[in-house]
C-alpha cells in the first residue's frame, strides 16, 4: 500500500512556499487546544472544511464542536482545512502541493471523509478549488474506493442540489449525532473490509436516513424546465430525508475547550451558544425557520461553560450566541450573573440581539456596565409598517422610535438599524420609508440624550428568497431596481440638510445577491453553472474583491444553453403553489402546506406570534420531529 | 442610570524581563499575532498582569525589537509589569507551558536596571541559503563588505523608502562548505539595531542589488543573539572577532547580589 507516502505530511513542501504569500501563519495550524490524534491508531479518520479563508473559517462554531467531538472518540481522528487564498493556490499548483489539513497538514485526499460546512452557498466554488487541489474527482461519479467521502453539512446543504454531482451526501441539520452515526457505520464497514466499495458505505448512510445521497435519486423534468419528479432508485431509499434534530443542549457542552488561531480572525472571541432555533418566525430567515425548535442551554450550564471556555482560552471577549440571544427565557439573571462574576476583571460580554425593545437595552446596559457604550444594533428589517407585516417582523414604530431614545438616554451614542430591500411586494415607496425612520430616529435621539453628536447607521441587505421558509415561491428582486431603489434611498437621506450628516448608510450592490438566489433555490442543473464559473476563475465569491457578476453571467448562459431555464428562471421567477421544489423531498421538519399558507398570510399582510410564548401555530415541527420546545424551567439555572 | 466605569490603574510591584524564542512554523507568525497569543497565555496561566490606565486597559507589556514575520529567533526579548511578587523561575515555566509550542520562553529575569532598550544594540542574524553553494555567497558578501554604500528600497507604512545596508553592518561571514551535504550557504550577519531598522531582507535585497545574488528557494533566518557591542564579559565570538553582549546580564548579577 502507498497510504503512507499519501498520507504524509506535505509541510516540508509547504514551507517552501510560505514566505512568499500574504498572512502564512494562517497555514500553518499550531493552535491553543488544537488536538492531535495518532493517524495510525484511527480507525475513521475526518477532515472538516470551511469553504472560506482561515480567518472566517476557524472561528466557525459548527466546525469546532464537530471537531471536538469526533476527536474525543476512541479511534477516530479529524483535522482541520480551509479555503487557500489564490496566491498560495497559485504556487500549490506550481509546486504540486495539494489541498492540506492545517493541523497535521496531510493531504485531504488521505482521509476517509471530507465534510464540508456550508453556511452560504457563496462558498460553493471553494469547494471546488480544495477538491481539485486535493487531487480529489470533482464529480462524485468519477471517485474511487480510495477517494474520500465528500459530505455538505450547515445551512446551505438544506438545499444541496445546485451541489448534489460534487457531493457523495449532506446532512441536514445539528451534525452533532449525525457525525458520530456516520462513524459508527463506515467503522462497521471497514471492520468487515469495506464490503462493495464506496458505493455500499453510501447506501448504508443512505438507508439508514442519516444522510440524503444525491447520486440515489433521480431528478425528472418537464418539458418547460420544471422539475416533474424526484424518485428514489433502489428500494431501501427513503422518498423524504429528515433532518437530525439535538434535543438536550447540556449534554452537549461544545466546544469545550475552543480553539485560539494565531492568525488574526473576524471574531476575537469565545462564544458559548445559549440556545439554538428560533420562533419569531420572520418569513425571510431560513436560520430561524430550519433550525426550530427552540432549545436553551441552562443557566447553570452556560455558565460553566463560560468559566471553563475562558480558562482553557485566556480569551477576553465571550459572546452569548444564538439566533436571538434576548429571547433566551433567563437572559436577564444570565447577564446579570455574568455581570456581576466578571465585574472588575478585563473579561468583556456580549449578546448578538437586535431585538427592538426597551428590554435589549436593559440587557445590553448590563453587559456594558464597566465599559464603554458605543453601539447598539436594532433590526426593524423593513423599513414601511406593512413592509414588516408581510415579513412578519413585529415592531411598530412607535416601538423602535421609544427603545431607540432609551437607548440615547442611557448613553449609546450610536445606533445601528438594519434593513433589507427587495422583500417580496415591496415598492420604491416602501424603500423610502427607511430614510424618514432614521430621521425620526435621530430627532427623537437628540430629545432624548439632549445632545447632538448622536449617530445612526442604516445598513441595508439585499434580500435573498430561502428554501424551507414562506418566501421560497417568492419572485426575487432583480438587481437593477434593488440597485436603484438603494440609490434613491441614499440621495433622500443626503438631501437632508437638518438630520442626513448624523446618518451613515451601508448597503451593496445587488448583483452578489443575484448569484446568491440562483444557487440558493437551484437545482442539479445549476452544479453546471457553478463548474463553469469556477473554470472561469470563480473564487471566494462572498468576497466583493473576487466576486465577478459577469463571469457567472456568462457561465451561466453557456452551462444552460440547451436547457429551458437561465439565470431569471431560477431568481426572478415566483413559483406556483402546484410546482416541485428542488428541495421538496428534503425535509427540515416544516409542514409544506403550513409554509404555504404562511406565505399567503404574508401577501395580505397577516402577523404570526412567537409560538414559544403563545399557541402553537402548526408548523409542524415539533409534531413530525417529535421533539418540543424546550425552555428552560425557572429553577434550572441555580 | 448609566454607571461610571470602575476602571482604576492596577500598578505593577515588580518587572520581568524575558528572553524568548520564535521557532519552526512559528517563525511565520507576525509581531502582532505573538502579542495576542502572550496576552491570551498570560491569562491562562494567571499571571497577576498590572494594567494601565483608562478605558481600554492594556496588561503592562512592553516589546523590543521583535524579529520580522518570518524569521525565527533564539532571541527576542519583552519586559511584563506584575501586580504582585512573583518568582521569576515559577514564572517562565508557566508561561512557557501557557504558550503554543514554537513560542518557547528561555529566560525570566527580574528588572532592576535602567535603559534595557538600549543594550539591544545589534542582532545576529543566521541566513541559510539552501541551493546557494557557500563560494557564491562569500562571493557576494565580499562584493557587498567592499562597498561603502548599498541603498535599497523598501515598502513601509507610507510608501516606498531607500535605507542604506551597508553601514549598519557590523560584520559578517559565510561558513565554509560541508562536504557530501547538498549546497546550503550560510551566512552569519551582525546588524546594528538602527532607525529604520535593517533587516535580513534588506541584506539579501543588497546581495541581489550589489552582486547579482539571487537564491532560488527562500532563505530561511534566524535572529541568534541580540545584544551590547563589544562588551567582553559573557561575550561569544562572531565573525571577525566580533563581541556582542548578553543584554540580560546587569539585571542577572543586579538579583544575585
Ligand atoms: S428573530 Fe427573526 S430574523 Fe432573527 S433569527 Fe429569529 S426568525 Fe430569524
Amino acid at each position: 500500500m502507498t497510504v503512507d507516502i499519501a498520507s504524509a505530511s506535505v509541510f516540508p513542501r509547504l514551507e517552501r512556499l510560505l514566505p512568499l504569500v500574504q498572512k502564512p501563519i494562517q497555514y500553518v495550524g499550531g493552535e491553543v487546544n488544537a488536538v492531535r490524534v495518532d493517524w495510525d491508531a484511527a480507525e475513521v479518520r475526518w477532515v472538516l472544511m470551511y469553504p472560506d479563508a482561515y480567518e472566517v473559517g476557524a472561528p466557525n462554531q459548527g466546525v469546532q464542536i464537530l471537531y471536538e467531538v469526533l476527536n474525543e472518540q476512541d479511534g477516530v481522528l479529524c483535522e482541520r482545512t480551509y479555503a487557500v487564498w489564490p496566491d498560495l493556490e497559485a504556487l500549490m499548483r506550481e509546486h504540486d502541493v495539494p489541498q492540506f489539513t492545517v493541523d497535521s497538514h496531510r493531504p485531504v485526499g488521505a482521509f476517509d471523509v471530507l465534510g464540508v460546512s456550508f453556511s452560504t452557498e457563496l462558498g460553493y466554488t471553494n469547494l471546488l478549488t480544495a477538491l481539485d487541489l486535493g487531487r480529489i474527482p470533482l464529480l462524485a461519479a468519477d471517485r474511487g474506493d480510495d477517494h474520500p467521502l465528500v459530505i455538505a453539512g450547515g445551512h446551505a446543504a438544506f438545499n444541496p442540489e445546485p451541489i448534489a454531482d460534487f457531493l457523495d451526501a449532506a446532512v441536514l441539520g445539528d451534525g452533532e449525532e449525525a457525525v458520530l452515526r456516520i462513524t459508527d457505520i463506515l467503522r462497521g464497514w471497514k471492520a468487515e473490509g469495506c464490503p462493495g466499495g464506496r458505493a455500499e458505505s453510501l447506501r448504508r448512510l443512505a438507508a439508514a436516513g442519516v444522510a440524503y445521497v444525491p447520486a440515489f435519486y433521480d431528478v425528472e423534468y418537464l418539458p418547460d424546465g420544471r422539475i416533474r419528479r424526484v424518485v428514489p432508485l433502489r428500494d431501501d431509499i427513503p422518498w423524504r430525508v429528515a433532518k437530525h434534530t439535538l434535543m438536550d443542549l447540556d449534554e452537549w457542552p461544545y466546544p469545550k475547550a475552543p480553539l485560539v488561531p494565531l492568525a488574526e480572525t473576524v471574531h476575537e472571541r469565545m462564544s458559548v451558544e445559549i440556545f439554538r432555533g428560533c420562533t419569531r418566525g420572520c418569513r425571510f430567515c431560513q436560520a430561524g425557520m430550519i433550525t426550530r425548535p427552540v432549545r436553551e442551554r441552562s443557566r447553570s450550564g452556560v455558565e460553566s461553560m463560560v468559566a471553563r471556555g475562558l480558562q482553557a482560552t485566556g480569551y477576553e471577549e465571550v459572546g452569548l450566541l444564538s439566533l436571538s440571544s434576548a429571547d433566551h427565557s433567563q437572559i436577564a439573571e444570565l447577564t446579570t450573573s455574568l455581570a456581576d462574576c466578571y465585574e472588575g476583571s478585563q473579561t468583556s460580554l456580549s449578546l448578538p440581539s437586535t431585538r427592538v425593545d426597551a428590554f435589549n437595552v436593559d440587557l445590553a446596559n448590563e453587559l456594558s456596565r464597566n465599559g464603554r457604550r458605543s453601539g447598539l444594533t436594532f433590526a426593524p428589517e423593513g423599513g414601511s409598517e406593512r413592509m414588516r407585516k408581510v415579513i412578519n417582523k413585529q415592531v411598530t414604530e412607535e416601538d423602535l422610535i421609544r427603545t431607540v431614545a432609551t437607548a440615547y438616554a442611557a448613553g449609546w451614542r450610536q445606533v445601528k438599524l438594519y434593513f433589507m430591500c427587495g422583500l417580496p411586494t415591496e415598492t420604491d415607496e416602501d424603500v423610502l420609508q427607511i430614510a424618514r425612520l432614521a430621521r425620526e430616529v435621530i430627532r427623537v435621539g437628540r430629545e432624548a440624550s439632549g445632545r447632538r453628536d448622536i449617530r445612526c447607521t442604516v445598513s441595508i441587505g439585499g434580500f435573498v428568497p430561502k428554501p424551507h421558509t414562506p418566501f421560497q415561491w417568492a419572485g426575487q428582486l432583480d438587481h437593477e431596481t434593488t440597485d436603484r431603489r438603494l440609490a434613491a434611498l441614499r440621495d433622500a437621506i443626503r438631501a437632508d440638510r437638518e438630520y442626513g450628516k448624523a446618518i451613515g448608510l451601508r448597503y451593496h450592490d445587488g448583483k452578489p445577491g443575484t448569484i446568491e438566489g440562483l444557487l440558493s433555490r437551484g437545482d442539479r442543473r445549476v452544479g453546471r453553472v457553478i463548474l463553469e464559473a469556477w473554470r472561469r476563475g470563480a473564487r471566494f465569491d462572498g468576497w466583493s474583491e473576487h466576486f465577478d457578476f459577469g463571469r457567472w453571467g456568462q457561465a451561466a448562459n453557456d452551462a444552460l444553453a440547451d436547457e429551458p431555464v437561465d439565470l431569471d428562471w431560477y431568481t426572478t421567477r415566483e413559483r406556483h403553489h402546484a410546482e416541485v421544489l428542488p428541495w421538496d423531498h428534503l425535509d427540515s421538519g416544516l409542514d409544506r402546506e403550513w409554509l404555504w399558507e404562511d406565505w399567503q398570510d404574508a401577501l395580505d399582510e397577516g402577523g404570526v406570534e412567537d409560538c414559544r410564548w403563545t399557541p402553537c401555530f402548526d408548523c409542524g415541527v415539533c409534531d413530525q420531529l417529535g421533539t418540543h420546545i424546550q425552555v428552560a424551567a425557572p429553577g434550572s439555572g441555580a | 442610570m448609566s454607571r461610571q466605569p470602575p476602571r482604576e490603574h492596577v500598578p505593577p510591584v515588580q518587572r520581568f524581563r524575558i528572553r524568548y524564542a520564535k521557532r519552526g512554523r512559528l517563525r511565520f507568525a507576525s509581531h502582532r499575532d505573538f502579542q495576542r497569543a502572550l496576552e491570551r497565555a498570560l491569562r491562562r496561566a494567571g499571571v497577576p498582569m498590572a494594567y494601565s490606565a483608562g478605558f481600554t486597559p492594556h496588561p503592562k507589556i512592553s516589546y523590543a525589537n521583535a524579529a520580522p514575520t518570518g524569521t525565527a529567533s533564539e532571541a527576542e526579548y519583552l519586559e511584563i509589569g506584575v501586580a504582585a511578587e512573583c518568582d521569576a523561575e515559577d514564572l517562565r515555566e508557566r508561561i512557557d507551558a501557557a504558550l503554543p509550542q514554537g513560542f518557547d520562553v528561555l529566560e525570566v529575569v527580574r528588572a532592576s536596571t535602567p535603559d534595557f532598550a538600549a543594550r539591544l544594540q545589534a542582532s545576529r542574524w543566521r541566513i541559510e541559503l539552501p541551493d546557494v553553494p557557500a563560494h557564491e555567497a562569500q562571493e557576494a558578501l565580499d562584493a557587498l563588505l567592499a562597498t561603502s554604500s548599498a541603498p535599497v528600497e523598501r515598502l513601509v507604512k507610507d510608501g516606498r523608502r531607500t535605507i542604506d545596508v551597508r553601514p549598519a553592518i557590523l560584520a559578517a561571514g559565510v561558513a565554509s562548505e560541508r562536504p557530501g551535504q547538498p549546497p546550503c550557504a550560510i551566512l552569519t550577519v551582525v546588524v546594528q539595531t538602527v532607525t529604520p531598522s535593517v533587516r535580513p531582507d534588506d541584506i539579501l535585497a543588497a546581495l541581489r542589488s550589489v552582486a547579482g545574488l539571487i537564491p532560488p528557494v527562500p532563505a530561511q533566518v534566524t535572529r541568534e543573539m541580540q545584544g551590547p557591542v563589544g562588551v567582553a564579559d559573557s561575550a561569544t565570538q562572531v565573525p571577525e572577532g566580533f563581541l556582542l553582549g548578553d543584554p540580560l546580564a546587569a539585571d542577572r548579577e543586579a538579583d544575585q547580589t
